[in-house]
């Protein structure tokens, strides 16, 4: 049994948060198709935006853009800045096109960008009209990746979000589980759930649109990754109910999370304990590895992905560390909540970012270990910090017990890096 | 609208931040939304900076739209002058600030900065990365050159290397070396590594040195008609043309002094009986137009290679591409869209590729060996070790550049030849030189986006025709060295065509080779 009793202290539910507005240096929700078009397997996503966007896209997707890409962007050009309705037409020529070129295309999103929302091309009535032409066989949907809404993860939030309200309605309970996880994950998470004797399961998003998930009044659900806000407050709206837990990260998060599930379900505890004794077991002594180089090590996190909380959550209390700053772009309370319960007091919390004051910060506080975008990582470690670049923990798979050894390695591979290395940069 | 998935260029801003990040002592404001800092990645990753491009980034997001956004750009400015404390700032708007008109200008010109701010107008929904650096540094050179004396000894700018430049650090080393030889000193390098300061004493050198002419040329043609100073118009890549450069650098000096040659290698090494069998090996070439016009004469003229076509993906250059095009005897392709360029290069199958991280991708599912010549590249491009293109260094780095695929390329050939053998079987799959891998999956690039497969390797039946390739003659063109494969299929089929022929036996595989033989 896990001591989910909030620490010394108390946790960071409370706590202060510091809020900051300036410049802000994250990605845009666009990125989110990197990850969701390799888990959605037959569906496309259509930016339409600029120049920017598709150089977004190629330079955030690296090699990636050069594997059967399923995305692509609708690069506005002068003309279509002209006049709106040369927009609607030069959009179903293109959507057309695509369709005719890629026939194993069956969910199209039409996805907005900063230039798309400012000059109002309204994708949605877009989407409306492309559904009713190509229906059947494809489902056009909306939803807005731009820089001005929406913040790296929270695509993936608007793209769940804008499939909710199509979705099938159900009269059963079930079990809707929703965040996309890489399909290795999201096995061990149905297996596990599956020992316990829950297998009324549906996922968002599913793999394909044909295994399309259902909700309705007596739907409960679980949030896997904390970043799915709207998709929250959609569910609600269709009558679904929420599983407040702690994010599966680490072995004492999957056990909570996997706990608030089963308590839902009417799990008993011996069963809890007979599915869970062994990989339990596993995921603690894998950690412990890993944990020899983070004990003691103090932590200071840049805001990105909204795994911040979690992260650090795991980091503080399996790994031994201690966080100075725990930054988040964004914070939910109905989803960070029960994480920030579980984080030892003592953090300042942040929320958005004032890029060049935060960087003060990190200076000031020198910790061992800086969690931290691309654009930024480089540039600290030359000032000798040693930096931990965020986006891996997007795209690498993290969740549940057998990848809770390899994600307290993500963070001690920097620090081991470091005490390897017996070169020093010529100045 | 126009549907892409690989940009040859990013937008213009971008090539306004490569010039801001190659300076010192200026500061880039940038009027764009949140997102927009992704560029910086550009630089601190694939470049590997060990310091965040000098830019500031407004990061307005939907709730600023509407006036919030102008004060929301005056507060990043006198931030970003204040911490940074610039000698001069540079002040524009991305791709969706330029739709909000908040007029960055106008509103950096009216806060009284006590240093001088250089407005910068990039129209992003027409231009293009290089335009982008093109005009910026054209600007910066406009608004900070200073009338000033010729130096006492002779000297010459270096103008047109940036930030994110295909080789730019090593060129510049390169040719700073090889006009010390001449007796001519470097005054500035702009933009990589100058201040504004620096650029204030541009004047003061005798001509400049035009090194890249889609990131400088408006910089040196204002710089001639304003000061009076004569730029190079030839690109020092490869032998003849770094000799025609020295020649034409000592016309402009009236110098006499020669260049060391004694470390140049490329004609001794091109011309020793290993390299024969580069003789008429067919190339084509895509990139930015300032190396691929360079880089085609080097492959015809100095490597012996046949170029089978050429191109670039920047309209700017388009005429100067079509001039050496028309030299070779091709003709030029000019396009952004890769899918054409992937169609040209499969139309003419040629034996190698010289182009961008693009065509590596295109060359890698077409099995056909590439060289990267030109940006866009990817960070093995942005080498630790010294490698110019340019001057006689350059021509070295080049030559073991072009070369080293074929090799491999040699060695496959034997691989393939002793296919047979019970080590080399067919079923044993391609060497480890996975650049060389034939086309096997349909999937391996974005060309699929157009549902394309490629015929080779496909059933016996060809595409597109009626032709059956009879088993022996299927057998026999698959001992034919992969990278020609292709071609020699099509020109058998082509042949049949044109014969009437609806199989293809053994003996119309030999007539159709004995009728297109060189």
């Amino acid at each position: 049994m896990n001591d989910l009793t909030p620490t010394p202290g108390g946790g960071c539910r409370s706590a202060p948060v510091l809020k900051q507005r300036g410049q802000r240096e994250v990605f845009c929700g666009l990125t989110g198709i990197i990850w969701l078009h390799r888990k959605m397997q037959d569906a496309f996503f259509l930016v339409v935006g600029s120049r920017t966007c598709a150089h977004l896209l190629q330079s955030a997707a690296g090699v990636m853009i050069f594997a059967e890409p399923r995305f692509g962007t609708a690069i506005l050009e002068e003309q279509d800045l002209a006049g709106m309705k040369d927009a609607h037409t030069e959009l179903d020529r293109e959507v057309a096109r695509l369709l005719d070129r890629r026939p194993d295309i069956r969910q199209l999103f039409l996805v907005g960008s900063c230039p798309s929302e400012v000059i109002k091309i309204d994708l949605a009535r877009a989407a409306e009209r492309l559904t009713q032409v190509h229906a059947p066989h494809v489902r056009v949907l909306n939803y807005s990746g731009s820089g001005i809404e929406t913040t790296f993860t929270e695509g993936e939030d608007a793209c769940l979000a804008s499939m909710v309200p199509v979705l099938k309605d159900t009269p059963a309970r079930e079990l809707l589980l929703v965040g996309a996880l890489p399909d290795v994950v999201e096995d061990q998470m149905l297996s596990l759930l599956g020992q316990m004797g829950i297998d009324n399961i549906r996922l968002l998003p599913a793999r394909r649109i044909d295994e399309t998930t259902a909700v309705g009044a007596n739907t409960v659900f679980a949030l896997t990754q904390p970043f799915l806000g709207e998709t929250h407050a959609a569910l609600m709206r269709r009558g679904a109910r929420h599983i407040p837990a702690p994010m599966p990260f680490g072995e004492e998060g999957t056990t909570a999370w996997l706990r608030a599930v089963a308590a839902e379900f009417g799990v008993d505890d011996a069963t809890f304990d007979a599915v869970t004794a062994a990989p339990r077991a596993r995921a603690r002594k894998a950690i412990a590895q890993a944990a020899e180089h983070l004990n003691g090590k103090s932590i200071f996190f840049f805001p990105d992905s909204q795994l911040e909380i979690p992260l650090a959550r795991f980091l503080t209390r399996e790994c031994g560390m201690t966080a100075v700053e725990v930054g988040s772009p964004y914070i939910h309370d109905a989803i960070h909540g029960p994480d920030l319960d579980l984080l030892p007091a003592g953090p300042q919390i942040s929320e958005g970012q004032d890029v060049d004051l935060q960087l003060d910060r990190v200076r000031a506080a020198r910790p061992d270990l800086t969690v931290c975008g691309l654009g930024l990582a480089n540039p600290l470690e030359a000032e000798g910090l040693t930096t931990k670049w965020a986006i891996e923990l997007v795209f690498t798979p993290v969740h549940f017990y057998e990848q809770a050894g390899d994600l307290a390695g993500l963070f001690s591979r920097p620090i081991r890096r470091k005490s390897v290395l017996r070169v020093e940069a010529a100045e | 609208m126009k549907l892409t998935v690989w940009t040859y260029e990013g937008p213009p801003h971008v090539g306004a931040m490569r010039v801001a990040t190659a300076m010192k002592g200026l500061h880039y404001v940038l009027h764009a939304p949140q997102g927009d800092t992704y560029a910086d990645l550009l630089f601190t990753m694939i470049e590997r900076r060990n310091h965040r491009p000098p830019v500031s980034y407004t990061t307005f997001q939907a709730r600023d739209l509407g006036s919030d956004t102008a004060t929301l750009f005056k507060t990043a400015c006198q931030d970003a002058v204040d911490r940074f404390d610039p000698q001069a700032i540079i002040v524009g708007a991305s791709c969706t600030a330029e739709l909000i008109q908040d007029d960055p200008a106008g509103l950096a010109e009216t806060m009284d900065l006590k240093i001088p701010v250089i407005a910068l107008e990039l129209p992003s929904y027409s231009r293009k990365e290089n335009f982008g650096a093109d005009e910026t540094f054209y600007q910066i050179v406009r608004g900070l050159a200073a009338p000033q004396d010729r130096s006492a000894r002779i000297t010459c700018n270096l103008l047109g290397p940036t930030a994110l430049g295909f080789r730019n650090r090593d060129d510049v080393e390169e040719l700073t070396g090889l006009l010390s030889d001449l007796g001519v000193d470097v005054n500035v390098v702009a933009p990589l590594g100058a201040t504004p300061a620096d650029i204030a004493r541009l004047p003061a050198a005798h001509f400049n040195v035009l090194m890249y002419p889609e990131t400088g040329e408006a910089a040196a043609r204002w710089l001639e008609k304003t000061y009076g100073q004569p730029f190079t118009k030839t690109v020092p890549i490869g032998v003849a043309a770094t000799r025609d450069f020295i020649a034409e650098v000592q016309a402009i000096t009236g110098l006499t002094a020669t260049a060391d040659e004694s470390r140049l290698r490329l004609p001794w090494w091109s011309a020793s009986v290993d390299s024969t069998y580069l003789t008429g090996k067919r190339v084509f070439l895509f990139g930015d137009g300032t190396h691929v016009c360079a880089m085609a004469r080097m492959a015809r003229d100095e490597m012996g290679f046949e170029v089978a076509g050429l191109g670039c993906y920047n309209r700017e250059q388009a005429r100067a591409v079509r001039a050496v095009a028309r030299d070779m005897g091709v003709e030029a392709l000019i396009t952004d869209d890769y899918l054409e360029v992937e169609q040209a290069i499969e139309a003419l199958a040629p034996e190698m590729i010289m182009g961008t991280q693009m065509e590596r991708h295109i060359g890698k599912r077409l099995g056909i060996p590439c060289a990267v010549i030109s940006a866009p590249v990817h960070v093995q491009d942005y080498p630790a070790r010294y490698s110019p293109v340019m001057g006689f260094e350059g021509a070295n780095v080049i030559f073991d550049t072009l070369v080293h695929p074929l090799v491999m390329g040699l060695e496959e050939h034997l691989l393939t030849m002793f296919r047979d053998d019970f080590e080399f079987h067919d079923a044993a799959g391609p060497s480890h030189h996975g650049g060389h891998a034939p086309v096997a999956m349909s999937d391996a690039s974005g060309g699929s986006i157009s549902g394309k497969m490629m015929p080779d390797e496909a059933p016996s039946v060809a595409e597109g025709s009626n032709v059956i390739w009879l088993s022996d003659a299927e057998r026999e063109l698959k001992k034919i060295p992969f990278f020609v494969r292709g071609k020699a299929r099509r020109n058998t089929e082509a042949f049949a065509a044109q014969k009437g022929l609806q199989q293809i036996s053994l003996d119309t595989l030999y007539e159709a080779k004995a009728h297109y033989a060189r």
